[in-house]
């Protein structure tokens, strides 16, 4: 060792280097992607290692190599990362191949965790849970959807980077083995229930077209020419129609398509679409010129009176 | 509008440009971003249901693989601006809606502007870091993200230029057959998001998971925290069942205690 005390990290330094990787996208390019961002986040823990000059240039050129990974999932990679050059500053012989291995070794496979887990699986299930308070005019929708959101996302960035930070070069091994791919699995098995769920609520198909229109018997429907006048007339009719009697409203049951279709489970048609645009998509459709499309037939059929 | 809302919506719209490229926060999202411009024009209800809606319509709105997703942002601050100035309060969110559309495409094409601007930023930090120059180098990062917010920024204040009676002009001559076939589109197109959720997560593992979940979902008694709780018990007993058919395989000695993250962790 070249100098006799140790540079170590402490846990405030490492808190800066969390909260600048909030922005690790910040400067995203089609050249280098996230290259600038990394280095922006890893700033203060390079500038505490390395107080010589020329160490330093050499580091911020070292760290703005390629780099592109889900951003959340950049924090394990970044705990890691500090962990080696940590070493480095104390003279261990870790050279800037190992380096820059370990960076393009994890930011891959972590990618492919960060996508399942947080834009297919925690952020519709919140959005979803917040959006539906929102339509109903409840303001709590998007509190909690905002707060519950980042509370999970910088939890998870803080102790991943923590876990990084300890475990060292070891991690890749860890995260790319068993523990990350249960996530993986367990996250879209929860995604893929809860979407089952939100297609049968939230994707609203109502085919208009009358299927039949039967004369009802008398004594199931409510005879509004013998009720009582006033309000005694409106007690009863409500009691005839929901009060255990269940007396329909008129003398003609009228039977929709949609009726129908509802009987053989709810929600059938919005799970037609749904595998409609899962080919499309599948087709290489671009997703915009499906979203375009359904609007333009929702308007055509609108027109026709189907729906 | 006053100059403060004005202000206010500007402010909202830099921030939700910001988090359009960084991802973080959320404030890009729909749900987010029409509620804050709702708050500042005094029209909260409105905004906070339009926000919903197209939540609900942008879920699945993420970058994946070569299939590029519409641009939430732009999408979110400019039909709430739209709603607020046409003045029709909660009746003008079908078209609101219909006119995000559109603008989630164009602000992709922005996005993808200023992405290319940052490579020249990037060359610049190159020099930079060249001279050990690090104040340099942040002070770039910032000017990149500051680029994104203004992105969204300069359309907003653009569409708030425009007079209020012209937007509400435009939208009341909007034929009912037109506006009505819009909404119902509306309730179809959050097909499209979910779809790309499903072709992304779907195995055959998953998909007795969809199956269950939407058979559930018929009955309107259960709350979607009901749904998510019943479908995170599933996924926990079926990984845990799963652990103990390959456990008997023959595994290493570091999985008695039920917790893997605390036995990898014990291990250091």
């Amino acid at each position: 060792m070249a100098d006799s005390k140790k540079v170590t990290l402490s846990r405030n330094d490492r808190l800066k280097v969390a909260w600048r990787s909030t922005f690790i996208q910040g400067s995203w390019n089609y050249e280098r992607m996230q290259n600038a961002g990394w280095l922006y986040s890893l700033m203060p823990a390079l500038n505490k290692l390395y107080t010589k000059k020329e160490d330093r240039i050499a580091a911020y050129k070292r760290h703005l190599e390629f780099f592109n990974t889900h951003p959340y999932l950049a924090s394990p990679i970044i705990g890691v990362t500090l962990a080696l050059e940590e070493d480095r500053a104390n003279g261990a012989p870790v050279d800037d191949v190992a380096i820059q291995g370990v960076k393009v070794g994890m930011m891959g496979p972590l990618a492919g965790v960060g996508d399942p887990v947080f834009w297919f699986t925690v952020r519709p299930i919140i959005g979803a849970l917040g959006a539906s308070m929102a339509i109903g005019g409840n303001i709590l929708g998007p509190i909690l959807f905002f707060v519950l959101y980042n509370l999970i996302r910088w939890g998870f960035m803080w102790y991943t980077q923590e876990f990084g930070y300890r475990a060292g070069s070891r991690i890749s091994e860890d995260l790319s083995g068993g523990l990350l791919q249960k996530i993986t699995r367990g996250a879209s098995m929860m995604g893929m229930f809860v979407i089952g769920a939100l297609i049968e609520r939230w994707v609203k198909i109502d085919f208009k077209p009358v299927v039949s229109k039967i004369q009802q018997q008398k004594g199931s429907y409510i005879d509004w020419n013998s009720l009582p006048k006033g309000s005694k007339g409106i007690q009863e009719a409500l009691t005839q129609y929901n009060m255990g009697k269940g007396l329909s409203l008129s003398n003609v049951k009228v039977t929709t398509l949609q009726n129908n279709l509802d009987q053989l489970i709810p929600g059938l048609m919005a799970l037609l679409l749904t595998f409609l645009c899962m080919w499309l998509l599948k087709k290489k459709v671009s997703p915009i010129i499906i979203i375009l499309g359904i609007f333009v037939v929702g308007v055509g059929l609108h027109v026709v009176g189907w729906l | 509008m006053s100059a403060i809302s004005m202000i206010l919506v500007i402010i909202v719209a830099f921030f939700a440009g910001m988090e359009g490229i960084l991802d973080e926060f959320q404030l890009h999202q729909p749900l987010v971003s029409c509620t804050l411009i709702g708050l500042a024009t005094g029209q909260l209800t409105a905004g906070l249901i339009l926000g919903g809606s197209l939540q609900m319509i942008a879920l699945g709105w993420a970058n994946i693989g070569a299939a590029v997703a519409p641009d939430a942002a732009l999408a979110s601050v400019a039909s709430a601006i739209i709603l607020v100035q046409g003045g029709q309060g909660t009746k003008g969110i079908g078209s609101a809606i219909a006119i995000a559309i559109p603008l989630a495409v164009a602000g992709l094409f922005l996005t993808m502007i200023v992405r290319t601007i940052t490579v020249a930023i990037i060359h610049i930090m190159d020099a930079a870091a060249e001279k050990g120059n690090y104040r340099t180098i942040n002070m770039w990062q910032v000017v990149c993200i500051c680029l994104q917010g203004l992105r969204i920024a300069i359309p907003a204040a653009l569409l708030l230029v425009i007079p209020a009676a012209q937007v509400r002009a435009m939208l009341e001559s909007m034929p009912a057959w037109l506006s009505d076939g819009m909404a119902i589109g509306g309730g179809m197109v959050v097909a499209v998001g979910y779809a790309m959720v499903i072709n992304m997560m779907a195995s055959s593992e998953v998909w007795p998971f969809f199956a269950i979940g939407f058979a559930v979902a018929a009955l309107s008694e259960l709350t979607l925290i009901a749904i998510g709780t019943i479908g995170l018990s599933l996924a926990l007993m079926y990984l845990k069942l799963d652990e103990g058919g390959n456990g008997n395989g023959g595994d290493s000695g570091n999985n008695n205690t039920g917790d893997p993250l605390g036995d990898i962790l014990d291990d250091y």
